[in-house]
């Protein structure tokens, strides 16, 4: 890890043109915390949660896995957007923590009055847990589902989500913080500027 | 190297107080300081330094990190005057020592000679206080070079051809352009239309210890580790600090200047950071503390001398806000663009800088290509972009448009003009108070029709730009009334007459000897987007007028 932070910090001073050292006391904190981020999403055991019950857990799980679901590649289950939301309501988000139950709350009660017999969102069928999502996707209830999902899977790793950068690996975002040109596949082939004939109009 | 300037004591008469580090704040503390004077800069946010910056979009985006926080200087909003305002944030500007030059996106145009003189050229316009400037283009042109120079501007002088004349060319070369702006380029040319490499406030090149962009793609929202991003953080408060001569404090609040009964300034009144009140004593005050909160200090130092208001004896302080019009269009193309990496803009286009009067609307503005879309916006879905409308929030289908569109989508920003109204404005809410109890600040606003009319015409420029670019789809937001105001411009606007402006072409107050503003609020027209090199090159030409009139005595009491 740390010869990954001395491979970065040379290849970014011999692109800015200035000299290690001042890269060093200048530019770390972004790679100290992204290698942080990556160190922490290869940790071996998985975090214990901190504010939502086992319960609760296992239920907004089941939400988040419909909102960014498991397909042929990786969804928000293996991101691990349930460790960046419990996280969450511990730290920036505490305020939330009636909300969320309430939540969890409303969906049961729309699963029950959907699916009579079923009383756990989690325990529906796939087929089941959509149906009743669709019924609520313009409650506030859904809104914060989908806030808090979309922002853990796709938010920094060291939030506690994103892990192994799998939000940022499914939509393409190259976490390395530094690039040189070219970006992509339509400045590849620039010849460089030239001025455009003929006067302003 | 940072080295921190003196620390004076506030019973210690500087010669000035500057309320504000940002844009024009910081231009100001650096030439003041330079010429000889001692120097106390007040700045409401925290002093916050490269290695505290991060790419954290909850914390940067969400958490305020850089910007005001809306629970604790909450705003109201209402259309007109008749109505009654309502709680919501409407006002966004940076909160650290750098203002919301930490932050912005770094796009630095010009303004155009016309800006200047539209009013002359074009006629009044019924129902606005559409009015020129007192000084022009010309005046202006070698502060706007200082900018170049000392901030730091990177950009191709002579790409171009609607350019106004310069002195000298960019001090830097300009930045690598990005898919975006190659598609940009090659469709806005095929439209016989005239893109330009964008001038941007970042180092192409290191220089003067800031180091040259490394291309990260956290501009907008962000500060810049590496100080390629030329805020005033990392370009000009630097040399205020090294001349001795000034102080920057910061987590200091600034809310009443104090008047004596000869109708001058005698300093500042501030809450620190425990919000105990402090009182800074200074021969001369000089407001920069943006278009929103240079007008509210002055309506909150309201006296027996001065009832309407410091400095306001025209009634104008605080009226003909101006937020520039402004639309995003998107465009998803086939190959990636991976445009979230460099600088937001490469590209910008300025054809249609001046409409023709015969659309039948006043207006006109500029074009860029960009991409400005962190990965949780860009999840989420935000104000700035995002998928289409038409694919699902959730589900199977959203996580494949997630994969698809992210590295193969960018955005055309339409910028352009807002006419100044005079009902338009920022007051002191009757009803709100922020957490030091003072009152909260109040936008009165309704877009004039020509300013949407205006800004819809850009928008299907920007439309024709991706068809001729052969985009796979394009999408955009309704046109939609402002509702969230970035640009904060023209509410103590500059003037020859007393009776319909604030401040002389000087940047002094008509009523106040000693005092000055210097901002977004000294701007007279709105230009076509873009305002922050217009800032600082008055900010500039404001800092030699005040040097001047001090060595003449001019400021003695």
């Amino acid at each position: 890890m740390q010869d990954a932070l001395s491979r970065r910090r040379f290849v970014l001073s011999s692109a800015t043109g200035i000299s290690a050292a001042w890269v060093a006391t200048h530019w770390p904190a972004i790679l100290a915390a992204a290698d942080h981020a990556h160190r922490a999403a290869q940790a071996a055991s998985p975090p214990k949660l901190a504010v939502l019950t086992t319960e609760q857990a296992t239920e907004i799980e089941a939400i988040a896995s419909q909102i960014i679901p498991t397909d042929d590649g990786p969804g928000a289950r293996e991101a691990g957007v349930i460790y960046f939301i419990d996280r969450a309501l511990k730290t920036f988000a505490s305020s939330q923590n009636g909300a969320v139950a309430d939540g969890i709350a409303q969906v049961q009660e729309k699963t029950k009055e959907l699916f009579p017999g079923v009383t756990k969102f989690s325990a529906a069928s796939s087929e089941q847990q959509i149906a009743v999502l669709k019924a609520m996707e313009n409650t506030p209830a859904f809104g914060l589902f989908r806030f808090h999902t979309v922002c853990g899977f796709l938010a920094d790793p060291s939030r506690g989500g994103n892990r192994n950068e799998i939000g940022w690996k499914l939509i393409g975002f190259d976490s390395s913080h530094a690039f040189q040109p070219p970006f992509g596949y339509y400045d590849k082939d620039y010849p460089g500027w030239q001025p455009s004939g003929g006067d302003k109009k | 190297m940072r080295q921190a300037g003196p620390k004076y004591k506030s019973s210690d008469e500087v010669d000035f107080v500057i309320v504000g580090s940002g844009a024009a704040g910081g231009v100001l503390a650096k030439e003041l300081s330079t010429n000889g004077f001692r120097v106390v800069v007040l700045e409401q946010g925290p002093y916050l330094t490269p290695e505290q910056f991060d790419h954290d979009e909850l914390h940067v985006s969400f958490q305020n990190a850089l910007t005001n926080d809306p629970q604790k200087q909450p705003n109201t909003f209402r259309k007109t005057p008749q109505d009654k305002a309502s709680r919501q944030p409407v006002v966004n500007y940076g909160c650290c020592v750098g203002g919301s030059s930490v932050h912005f996106t770094a796009n630095y145009w010009r303004f155009h000679e016309i800006d200047f003189i539209e009013r002359s050229k074009r006629g009044p316009i019924p129902g606005t206080g559409f009015a020129d400037w007192p000084i022009t283009y010309a005046d202006l042109e070698p502060y706007y070079t200082k900018v170049d120079w000392e901030v730091g501007v990177s950009g191709l002088a002579g790409a171009s051809p609607f350019d106004p004349p310069r002195s000298k060319p960019y001090a830097y070369p300009p930045l690598p352009v990005k898919s975006s702006g190659v598609i940009f380029e090659r469709a806005a040319r095929k439209l016989g239309w005239h893109p330009f490499p964008a001038p941007m406030a970042i180092l192409s090149k290191a220089a003067d210890g800031r180091g040259a962009c490394v291309h990260c793609g956290f501009c907008v929202e962000f500060g810049c580790e590496v100080g390629a991003k030329s805020s005033s953080l990392a370009s000009v408060i630097p040399l205020a600090e090294r001349t001795g001569r000034c102080e920057i404090r910061p987590n200091s609040y600034a809310f009443r200047v104090e008047a004596n009964d000869r109708g001058r300034v005698t300093g500042v009144t501030y809450f620190d950071a425990q919000k105990q009140q402090q009182f800074q004593k200074a021969k001369a005050v000089v407001l920069s503390a943006n278009g929103a909160e240079t007008p509210r200090l002055l309506l909150l130092s309201a006296s027996k001398l001065f009832p309407n208001g410091l400095a306001n004896s025209s009634g104008v302080v605080g009226k003909y806000l101006m937020p520039n019009g402004n639309h995003e269009v998107f465009g998803v193309f086939e190959h990636p663009l991976n445009d979230y990496k460099s600088v937001v803009v490469s590209r910008v286009l300025h054809d249609f800088y001046e409409l023709d009067p015969k659309l039948g609307f006043y207006g006109g503005g500029g074009l860029d290509a960009r991409f400005d879309t962190t990965p949780v916006s860009f999840g989420l879905g935000s104000f700035f972009g995002g998928l289409p409308k038409d694919i699902p929030t959730w589900g199977r289908a959203y996580k494949s448009a997630l994969r698809e569109y992210f590295t193969c989508t960018m955005g055309i920003f339409c910028h352009g003009t807002s006419l100044p109204v005079e009902s338009n404005s920022f007051s002191l809410d009757p009803g709100l108070k922020d957490a030091w109890g003072l009152p909260a600040l109040r936008v009165t606003y309704t877009d004039h029709p020509d300013d949407l009319k205006n800004i819809t015409y850009l928008k299907d420029r920007a439309l024709e730009i991706f068809e001729a670019a052969g985009a796979r789809k394009t999408w955009h937001a309704p046109i939609q009334e402002t509702q969230v105001f970035y640009h904060l411009l023209g509410t103590c606007r500059m003037g020859n007459d007393p009776k319909t402006s604030v401040i002389n072409a000087d940047h002094r107050a008509h009523d106040v000897p000693n005092l000055f503003l210097c901002d977004g609020s000294s701007l007279v027209t709105s230009g076509r987007g873009q305002p922050t090199m217009t800032i600082q090159a008055l900010a500039y030409r404001a800092a030699d007028r005040i040097t001047a009139l001090a060595k003449h005595g001019d400021l003695d009491a």
